[in-house]
């Protein structure tokens, strides 16, 4: 509001500035028989025509700002999907050798089981990962376990099966090169990917 | 079969004995570990040294293999031509080292037996083997040296060095000098197939004649060979699924195994009589084994249903009758056994709840007596070996990371990958003697399934 006032304002002084330059003209006229009546009449057309100007201006600047306040709430509500999106696609992760869902990682299920419920068009996908300590065939059965457990978590907090597809991976794409702890502790998790719904995300 | 003496030792070096005089350079190179045994069993074996009659690459070929064999004490005799033992008529005279009361006729050269068997036997040889070329046929003559005469006189037409079938055909030979001498087939005509960056290859035991089989950029995993080693099978990520393929060796032609695709198959073994391929298959109920009817492309059996456990990695006994494999029942993965058909099914290798690592990558040998596997140790994998009459189990490997061993024909060689160099690559070992060799010097390597032992390529040649 402020910001519209201040450019009525600004118009305003615009339309000022266009009357002293519609003045200008008068002094260049250089006939010497002057009809004062009809000086008036242009004076006060010049007026009305600053006056028309200006409003039109008025108006060009209220169409942008109307513009510009729906591009806001748009972008608002990318942000709102992008936050959505982001906090679906939240990896979880697993101690080693487990496929338990650990408690740290509830909540953030419990996030997509809301997101879920909130889009009943997105349809998801989870990968199961394993870190490169354990047996290379081993892991794709163990992948698939963390993949698994991740999805029956959300099916048994209210969503459908049939929404949920899974897959795993073994130890055959990790997130982190690395042969240490930290990066074996980040590459043992469920990835989690829009298979299709996620256009236009609602915020639960 | 074996005279040595097995035991689950890790005294870390044996070191490999004497013979008086000899260079045992090409005997020292692998590091025994693990095994003792008993020193002297092996017949000694000498490579009549040949100038000047081509040939070489053969001589070098067959040497090498009749080592790898690990059935010889190969004796190298010191100094190329300084000694020259073969009798021939056109030995140089000065360089020989001829001994007195030791000379032999030198009418017809080596060809009509007449060797310094006396000198042979006192540099601890039990056999000579003299490779010669007679027009365009090779000629391995096999000296028995206690008997004083020749053993066998193989001759063989081989393809020009550089033709495809060469190295092979040349594997062969000495797979026949093998045999001639001790009467047991070798393992020098078989392939290693294993997997890198995603794609399988294949590489000559020896080392030698490394080819890239895969046919797609898709990665791939698990190849298993058919047991005529005319075919493996082998899975492929595709899709977010496990697929199964069946390619053949000669023409690379592969076909998908019907019914895959829908899951995440992995792991296929061929049953010995190659009707039948067992895999694991990853569904929402977890992984279990089933086997299809590859012959005719039928009968999907499911062998498992293991609720809450999985069940993987099949490994058919070699009379087809029973399926090793490990299972997640008892919490860590362990290897169980049962019926072909999935009935019976049973603990196989004993462990020590809570206190023993995971079981993994079983393959049940081709004499049926073991199955290899590996475990993890402490917190590393190596490689065990399962006594299937005992039920006792003996680790190999005891240095850096151990795992996935595959069997040679002959059941007393496995490959394996270790990092024990510093990074992950394919190693051999001899169970009898202890020696370790290298199998390819790049990292990476993994996965790798030894072959049967192959006969002429079936269908390359026309």
């Amino acid at each position: 509001m402020k910001s519209v006032s201040l450019l009525l304002m600004l118009g305003l002084s615009v339309a000022t500035v266009a009357t002293s330059c519609g003045g200008n003209p008068a002094p260049q006229n250089t006939t010497p028989a002057v009809d004062t009546a009809a000086e008036n009449a242009r004076i006060r057309d010049s007026i009305n025509a600053a006056n028309a100007e200006a409003e039109r201006q008025a108006a060009a600047e209220r169409e942008r700002i109307e513009n510009q306040r729906r591009a806001d709430s748009l972008a608002a509500l990318a942000r709102a999907g992008d936050e959505v999106r982001s906090s679906l696609a939240a990896m979880i992760h697993f101690d080693l050798d487990k496929s338990n869902i650990r408690g740290d990682d509830m909540g953030a299920l419990d996030q997509k089981v809301a997101i879920l419920q909130a889009n009943p068009d997105l349809r998801i996908r989870i990968g199961g990962h394993c870190d490169e300590r354990g047996s290379d065939e081993y892991n794709l059965a163990l992948g698939n376990r963390r993949a698994q457990a991740a999805k029956q978590y959300l099916v048994s907090h209210g969503i459908d099966a049939s929404r949920i597809e899974t897959q795993s991976w073994g130890e055959e794409r990790p997130a982190v090169d690395g042969h240490d702890e930290s990066a074996w502790s980040q590459n043992r998790r469920d990835e989690f990917e829009v298979i299709s719904g996620g256009d236009n995300l609602r915020r639960p | 079969m074996m005279e040595c003496v097995l035991a689950v030792a890790f005294l870390s070096i044996v070191p490999s004995f004497q013979l008086s005089g000899q260079d045992t350079s090409a005997i020292d190179r692998g590091v025994r570990i693990g095994i003792i045994y008993r020193p002297g069993v092996r017949p000694g074996l000498v490579m009549l040294p040949r100038t000047g009659m081509g040939l070489d690459s053969v001589r070098l070929i067959v040497a090498r293999d009749l080592d790898y064999s690990d059935r010889f004490e190969v004796i190298t005799l010191p100094g190329g031509d300084s000694i020259r033992l073969a009798t021939s008529s056109t030995a140089p005279r000065g360089t020989s080292t001829r001994r007195p009361g030791t000379a032999t006729a030198a009418t017809g050269g080596a060809q009509s037996g007449t060797l310094n068997y006396p000198l042979y036997q006192a540099l601890g040889a039990d056999f000579a083997l003299d490779i010669t070329a007679l027009g365009d046929t090779t000629v391995a003559t096999l000296h028995d040296i206690a008997a004083t005469g020749i053993r066998r006189t193989l001759r063989v037409k081989l393809p020009r060095p550089g033709d495809a079938d060469f190295r092979q055909a040349v594997h062969r030979l000495a797979d026949q000098a093998l045999q001639a001498a001790i009467g047991t087939p070798g393992i020098a005509a078989t392939r290693v197939l294993f997997v890198r960056e995603g794609k399988v290859y294949q590489i000559d035991q020896d080392g030698a004649d490394q080819k890239l089989v895969s046919s797609t950029n898709r990665q791939a995993m698990s190849p298993a060979w058919g047991s005529d080693g005319r075919q493996f099978a082998y899975m492929e990520f595709q899709a977010g699924k496990g697929w199964l393929y069946l390619q053949d060796m000669a023409t690379g032609k592969r076909t998908a195994v019907s019914t895959t695709g829908s899951a995440l198959d992995f792991t296929p073994a061929f049953s010995p009589d190659a009707q039948t391929l067992a895999f694991s298959r990853a569904t929402e109920e977890g992984t279990d084994l089933y086997t299809i009817n590859i012959k005719n492309n039928c009968c999907l059996r499911r062998l498992t249903v293991g609720r809450f456990s999985d069940n993987l990695s099949p490994t058919f006994s070699p009379d087809g009758q029973r399926i090793a494999f490990i299972s997640t029942r008892p919490g860590l993965p362990q290897m169980y056994v049962m019926a072909a058909d999935g009935t019976d099914q049973q603990l196989f290798a004993p462990f020590d709840y809570g206190v023993t690592g995971s079981s993994n990558a079983p393959e049940w040998s081709p004499d049926g007596q073991s199955v290899a596997f590996h475990r993890d140790v402490a917190g590393t994998l190596q490689v065990f070996v399962l006594d299937v009459r005992t039920r006792t189990v003996r680790q190999l490997t005891s240095v850096g990371r151990n795992e996935d061993p595959t069997w040679a024909p002959d059941s007393r060689h496995l490959a394996f990958v270790s990092d024990r160099s510093g990074y992950r690559q394919l190693w051999i070992i001899d169970l009898d003697t202890g020696r370790i060799r290298p199998l390819l010097q790049q990292s990476g390597a993994r996965l790798p399934a030894w072959s049967p032992r192959l006969s002429e390529a079936p269908s390359t040649n026309p």
